[in-house]
């Protein structure tokens, strides 16, 4: 697949390091910060996800349920990510986008709306948390044939059977859970554990590209830093929610987090 | 749409779990399918096991207190004039509700799949309840998920869960009610599924969960359909009038009668005025794992809901009333908070039944249409929950509460 998110992994490979990538929730803490304090960390980022909130979000732990129920309070709609994405993919800083959250958001505006929309924007990526496979094969194709990267999801209990039948329909991209958890718990499992995971998944495909997520905090970074990349969500989420019930600029606590992530894994 | 024919309601759906091949389905995150893949597995053995169905039926018979009874309505029926009124009065059940049958059948399973730990969520209380009674039966520990707007409201049957030695884990978040206290339970279950058995607390969620809620609560429609030919020697005219909330005694109401054409069954369902998706035409969505038709705002977020009542307080509606309403086979209404009020004032003083908030909403329907009918139709009304839980509201809202 001609695609940006690819391109950034096989050029990861020839600097040998893992990529770093961020989610946090698109209009958090509002429409124009979220956009620039994306903007901002993709100085030092690989690769974004922005979350689409949804206000039922069931695989979600505190800080990512926070900090949606903030961006809908202040009023995002699907239109207006879009439109902030198509401004974000303008700047020169800008990184693969990828767009994630609940099914419900996608089928409710229409599935192959959606995707001819994020092609149009210029999203790179999709991760839809409740659309697992082989339920997905449909949305997974549409997205190919516009060259939008659908991640899959693989967890601990998924049997080998199945993960061999997710991983001959991904695309560049698979994004293995850690662990049992809802976003932003604490890392329950050893990294020994977790890369030993990650390398009989590559095993199956070595040319698949698969972050690691859930659990992922500066403390637990570098001792991941073998998988091809990492993804720190709910602990640069809950940096924004500390900075903003301190009265300090989200912003610079943002840009100073993921400063620090990076050089773990550098 | 069609209905198939001598298929039970709750096994209507495809392998993907889907009814009509758009309602339901399994909308989950990745880590929880091979649990939920486990538990389809065992409830498909456990159905045709000797020793479960054998226990089953211990169960319903000596500790949920056996067959419930059906009588008519002598004095409504007089006073409306109409239709001759009968009530199924599942309320009579150890536990006060039909939640009783699923919040058993959920214990039992988790006891047989080995595990120790069991989470539900409840709304108003009453599927909590049963569920800390079932579990402290069958030896095992239980968290209940509850909304905080709901713990204050219902707390009767919160003090009754603490009592029985289950958990309560409070909700804040959102709506402080039930589509937020599933949520969580969701959530917990996420985490915690390779040790704890979920029971979703209606007939929603993902295809297992409503289908062993149906499977349970079909107890009802199976002793119903006895008493009828007892008392009249056939399946005579009728309607099943019944409230719906997530829809679980509604379907439990309705199983053994869906193969009836509708002229001869007809089946009705009555939601809460500002919580009725089905009766309101809502749109397709996906809610709790599921799709089904649900409140939404024009960008698809959850809407807010109203009802006085905390069953009925919830934006969805059970895949399989989806699957009902689209092929034509049930209809759905509403009543509001003043109409079920009007109507447990009503029933109340005619009668000795005491029925909770939620089965006021079909006594309210029930009675509008009856002074209409012949006197030879007969309605039948789903008495599915007891009012005590309900005391302080009916003495707010009315100012007192009958004896």
């Amino acid at each position: 697949m001609n695609n940006l998110i690819n391109k950034t992994f096989l050029k990861l490979k020839r600097e040998n390091r893992p990529a770093l990538v961020t989610y946090t929730v698109a209009g958090d803490p509002n429409k124009n910060q979220s956009l620039t304090l994306l903007k901002k960390i993709s100085k030092h980022v690989d690769i974004v996800e922005w979350g689409f909130p949804h206000n039922c979000p069931t695989a979600d732990g505190k800080e990512i349920q926070n900090s949606s129920y903030r961006a809908l309070e202040n009023g995002i709609k699907l239109n207006d990510i879009f439109n902030l994405v198509k401004k974000y993919k303008k700047d020169k800083n800008a990184k693969p986008l990828i767009l994630m959250g609940y099914y419900q958001m996608v089928f409710n505006y229409g599935e192959e709306k959606f995707v001819n929309k994020c092609k149009q924007v210029g999203v790179d990526g999709l991760i839809i948390v409740d659309l697992i496979w082989p339920y997905n094969k449909k949305f997974a194709s549409l997205c190919k044939k516009k060259s939008v990267c659908f991640v899959q999801l693989i967890a601990p209990t998924t049997t080998n059977q199945r993960m061999m039948r997710i991983i001959k329909d991904s695309h560049d991209m698979i994004y293995y859970i850690s662990m049992l958890s809802t976003t932003g718990g604490k890392l329950k499992v050893t990294p020994k554990t977790i890369l030993k995971n990650f390398n009989k998944i590559k095993k199956i495909n070595k040319n698949k590209n698969i972050v690691v997520g859930f659990g992922i905090t500066d403390k637990t970074i570098s001792s991941l830093k073998k998988a091809d990349g990492l993804v720190v969500g709910s602990a640069l989420v809950k940096t924004i929610t500390d900075s903003l019930n301190q009265r300090r600029d989200p912003l610079i606590a943002a840009e100073k987090i993921v400063k620090k992530l990076k050089s773990k894994i550098i | 749409m069609k209905i198939k024919k001598g298929i039970p309601i709750y096994d209507q759906h495809d392998k993907n779990g889907f009814y009509g091949g758009k309602f339901g389905g399994n909308f989950v995150a990745e880590g929880t399918l091979k649990p939920i893949q486990d538990l389809t597995k065992l409830f498909a053995k456990l159905r045709k096991d000797k020793k479960f169905l054998a226990k089953k039926e211990q169960l319903f018979k000596s500790y949920l207190g056996g067959e419930t009874p059906f009588f008519k309505l002598k004095n409504l029926t007089k006073y409306l004039g109409g239709a001759q009124i009968w009530c199924k009065d599942v309320s009579s059940l150890k536990g006060s509700a039909h939640k009783g049958y699923h919040a058993t059948i959920n214990a039992l399973i988790c006891k047989m799949s080995g595990r120790k730990y069991l989470c539900g969520d409840t709304g108003a209380g009453m599927f909590g309840k049963n569920l800390a009674m079932a579990g402290k039966h069958l030896g095992l520990k239980v968290k209940i998920f509850m909304g905080t707007k709901d713990i204050a409201r219902q707390s009767v049957n919160v003090k009754f869960m603490r009592d029985a030695g289950a958990e309560i884990v409070p909700v804040d978040s959102g709506s402080k009610t039930l589509v937020d206290a599933v949520s969580e339970c969701m959530r917990y279950y996420v985490s915690n599924c390779e040790t704890t058995h979920l029971a979703v607390g209606s007939a929603i969620g993902a295809n297992i969960f409503s289908k062993i809620c149906v499977y349970s609560t079909s107890q009802i429609s199976i002793e119903l359909k006895k008493q009828l030919i007892q008392q009249f020697g056939k399946i005579p005219k009728l309607k099943l009038i019944n409230v719906i909330g997530g829809g679980s005694s509604a379907l439990g109401f309705w199983n053994e009668f869906i193969d009836y054409d509708k002229k001869h069954v007809e089946l009705i369902g009555v939601e809460a005025k500002y919580a009725a998706p089905l009766a309101t035409n809502a749109k397709l969505s996906i809610l709790h794992g599921a799709a089904q038709y649900c409140l939404t705002n024009k960008d698809g977020q959850i809407s807010p809901t109203h009802s006085l009542s905390a069953g009925l307080d919830y934006p969805g509606s059970s895949p399989m009333h989806g699957f009902l309403k689209d092929a034509k086979r049930a209809r759905f209404t509403f009543a509001s908070d003043k109409e079920a009020l009007q109507a447990f004032k009503l029933v109340t003083k005619l009668e000795a039944i005491r029925p909770s908030l939620e089965p006021c909403h079909a006594f309210a329907e029930c009675i509008k249409i009856a002074p209409k009918l012949k006197k030879d139709q007969i309605i039948i009304v789903n008495n599915c929950g007891e009012a005590s839980k309900d005391k302080k509201i009916f003495l707010k809202e009315l100012g007192y509460y009958p004896s």
